[in-house]
């Protein structure tokens, strides 16, 4: 998005990509069926998401380029090693992609916006922080990003879910079966069940075809129907000449002049091996939360020597995810369906925000911060995992409960806001370099109880919807606390390390993204996020990119940068 | 900051660097038997499968008349041996992961238990004893208490499921449950009238 914003306000702009090039257009495998994978399309050590996700070169662990973590019961740093989220007692789970494009090539789409009250959430109820803008601010920097990028979805005038005023929604598609059974029993519960918001187009836009209602998301999209850099900003920023891209460059630091400025980015081309230099009027970073606050802790120099821009010691602070967890449940109401076509956008149609504001100030609900419900199901394209209750079936009885419960189980994952504490950071490991010679990052992790609680609370909904569709829960509903939520960063939601604030003592950007320290640096990823409200930060992260930059291009043109 | 070009030695010496850690990885990335798997960036477009298949003909019979018994031929499609199953499984347990060597020690060790119980009451392996003998000796192993449930029925469902999943994830098996999509549509009709009756919500 910064390259897309700044290259159209006529600079001329360098990307360092660390992955290889990528073309989603030549490389998606589109319809391809699970029988036209290795091992039917599972999940290896080598494709943590399956064979058909996009990720290249990386997952939860990426070969060469180790973090360190602490394992439970075990006060040593390790290197991360594991690839199964929901089976890992590390505290912290970093996924990284080596590509183009990063992990917008095989996101959820799930674009929500941040709400009023997610933006000061300390002034609402006195934790954590506030950013220093309200949601009107970025109002309209939303309405741009969802016009440019294409979401669909509806306005339901709910609290603190935030309408699109302006004309930026494509329409949402209808709902599938299970997804308005869901509706239909939660509506009891008091729990709103509207249509999701994704980044997938239901409307031809920009030369962009609309979805055609096949095929995983997750492997991307060769006909640009969803969102994807690689296809939908990347491409124009290119055609206006102003874009020059080095891929397999990774960056290890920004170098600065005597005087403290920003002059280039110090890089390992990969091919090579080989240190190079390139210089700029502006160094922005936008490698994604955790990986620019490593590249600024590692950029050390006599004038900085804890680290570039960290004068307030807040690089590697305040890194947040999403709180999450899940359960399944097997509704009878679902078994025997006549067979459709319930592929629909691949994401959910229909999603839960969250609902139960007025409670929680009110103090009643014993933790600070709500979660939406993300569900699925029905009758998706089969692979390895057939649901096979009794496990002593074979023959024709077996093929029978195949056609029984096929698509009569729903899964519901609650993600919701963490709030930023001093336990939940980042810094350079002492020892470990990663292969090109780059000191490492560790992992410092510590769930507050508001989370924890927030993670019991999702398990007793999910039960009581479960419970109300005339449903049994799979297994039973984890009500520890402590093993009721998911570890650190599984979420893929990692936001915070490099905060804005109105303040250069307690926050290493100022609003717009600007170093305090350091005029000409920026940062435009989820790293200056400052709380990470249960939306997922995707859009948010787009539509401040999009401000910043648009102010930056400003600033540069009237000469004050 | 010091920003003098690397000396060509210094530059030599990194480069000598990297690459022997690259080589370190490379072998790292091979499995115990020598095997490699698929690897971090392979082509999505085009199936390779670059480990060797370890399974005999004498197994892949076994597996073969076993995955029949369990995956019938019926009025919604083929028998798992007629869509590739017995090929696939020999790919599964032939893989160079953690998950796969262990469904191969399993799967290995319970196809010769599954032929010599054969032999022992048929006095031919499993594959060629007749479709009644075998339905009897796979009652023997899903009946709780059994010697052969005891011995044979954690190899039995570990088979099982891997065999249906197999069978399953194949366009057959996609008609066979009941999965129709994969096609692409103008627009998303949402659920039909009979889905919404059967549902309740007509």
């Amino acid at each position: 998005m910064s390259a897309y914003v700044l290259c159209h306000a006529g600079l001329k702009v360098l990307m360092l990509e660390a992955g290889r090039n990528y073309d989603p257009v030549l490389e998606t495998p589109m319809f391809q069926t699970p029988t036209d994978a290795p091992l039917r399309g599972t999940s290896t050590p080598d494709k943590h998401f399956g064979f058909f996700d996009a990720t290249v070169n990386g997952g939860w662990t990426v070969p060469g380029e180790p973090y360190m973590v602490k394992r439970e019961g075990d006060g040593a740093w390790q290197e991360a090693s594991d690839w199964k989220a929901h089976e890992t007692n590390q505290n912290f789970m970093w996924w990284r992609p080596r590509m183009l494009g990063g992990r917008t090539n095989h996101w959820g789409r799930i674009a929500l916006r941040m709400g009023p009250y997610d933006f000061k959430p300390k002034s609402r109820d006195g934790l954590g922080l506030d950013w220093p803008f309200e949601y009107s601010e970025l109002e309209p920097w939303y309405d741009k990003t969802e016009a440019l990028i294409g979401v669909f979805g509806s306005n339901e005038g709910l609290e603190n879910t935030p309408d699109s005023l302006h004309n930026s929604l494509q329409p949402a598609p209808r709902a599938r079966g299970y997804e308005l059974l869901t509706q239909k029993h939660c509506k009891p519960l008091g729990i709103p069940v509207i249509p999701s918001h994704l980044a997938i187009l239901t409307k031809p836009l920009n030369n962009r075809a609309a979805c055609f209602y096949a095929t995983d998301c997750g492997r991307g999209c060769s006909i640009k129907a969803n969102f994807q850099s690689t296809t939908v900003l990347l491409p124009p920023a290119v055609a206006t000449g102003n874009l020059d891209i080095i891929t397999d460059a990774m960056a290890r630091e920004v170098i600065v002049d005597k005087m403290g400025r920003a002059k280039g980015v110090l890089y390992i081309d990969k091919e090579t091996g080989k240190e190079e230099r390139v210089t700029a009027k502006v160094v922005l970073l936008a490698a994604s939360g955790i990986e620019s606050a490593r590249i600024l802790l590692n950029s050390k120099s006599a004038l900085f020597p804890d680290g570039l821009a960290n004068g307030s010691g807040k690089v590697g602070r305040y890194l947040m995810d999403t709180v999450g967890s899940d359960l399944t449940g097997h509704i009878p109401a679902l078994e025997n369906c006549p067979p459709h076509n319930e592929d629909g956008a691949s994401g959910m149609h229909m999603y839960m925000p969250w609902w139960a504001y007025k409670e929680q100030l009110a103090g009643k609900l014993g933790f600070a911060r709500g979660y939406h419900i993300e569900f699925g199901g029905g009758r998706r394209a089969p692979g390895m995992g057939v649901n096979l209750p009794n496990s002593k079936t074979y023959g024709k009885a077996l093929k029978e409960d195949a056609r029984r419960y096929y698509g009569a189980t729903i899964g519901f994952a609650g993600r919701g806001e963490m709030i930023p504490n001093d336990d939940c950071y980042a810094e350079l490991d002492p020892n470990k370099k990663d292969k090109w010679g780059i000191p490492v990052l560790r992992f410092h992790w510590k769930w507050s109880d508001h989370e924890k609680l927030q993670a019991v609370h999702m398990q007793k909904t999910f039960k009581d919807i479960i419970e109300a569709m005339g449903g049994k829960v799979n297994g039973k509903p984890e009500l520890d606390p402590e093993k009721a939520i998911m570890a650190g960063g599984t979420i893929i939601h990692e936001v915070g390390t490099t905060c804005m604030g109105d303040n250069a003592k307690t926050s290493v950007l100022n609003q717009w993204g600007q170093a305090w320290e350091v005029k000409n640096l920026f940062v435009t990823d989820g790293g200056p996020f400052v709380s990470n409200a249960d939306k997922n930060p995707t859009l948010s992260i787009m539509a401040l990119a999009m401000r910043n930059c648009t102010h930056l291009a400003e600033e540069m043109k009237k000469g004050n940068i | 900051m010091n920003i003098t070009p690397l000396t060509r030695r210094e530059a030599l010496k990194r480069v000598i660097a990297v690459t022997a850690t690259l080589a370190a990885l490379d072998i790292s990335s091979f499995g115990a038997a020598g095997a490699r798997g698929i690897g971090t960036d392979p082509n999505l477009l085009k199936k390779e499968i670059p480990w060797p298949l370890v399974l005999t003909d004498a197994e892949k019979r076994a597996t073969t008349a076993l995955a029949d018994v369990i995956i019938p031929a019926d009025e919604h499609g083929p028998a798992a041996s007629k869509v590739g199953v017995t090929e696939f499984l020999d790919e599964w347990v032939s893989a160079p992961y953690e998950q796969q060597e262990g469904d191969r020690k399993t799967i290995q060790s319970g196809l010769a238990w599954l032929d010599g119980e054969s032999t022992k009451r048929f006095t031919k392996v499993f594959a060629e004893i007749t479709s009644e003998q075998q339905t009897s000796l796979l009652d023997d192993i899903v009946n709780d208490g059994t010697d052969a449930n005891k011995k044979g029925f954690n190899f039995f469902r570990l088979f099982r499921d891997r065999a249906a999943g197999g069978y399953y994830s194949t366009p057959e098996g996609w008609e066979a449950i009941g999965y129709v999509g994969n096609k692409p549509m103008a627009e998303f009709p949402g659920p039909p009238p009979e889905v919404l009756k059967h549902l309740g919500l007509a």
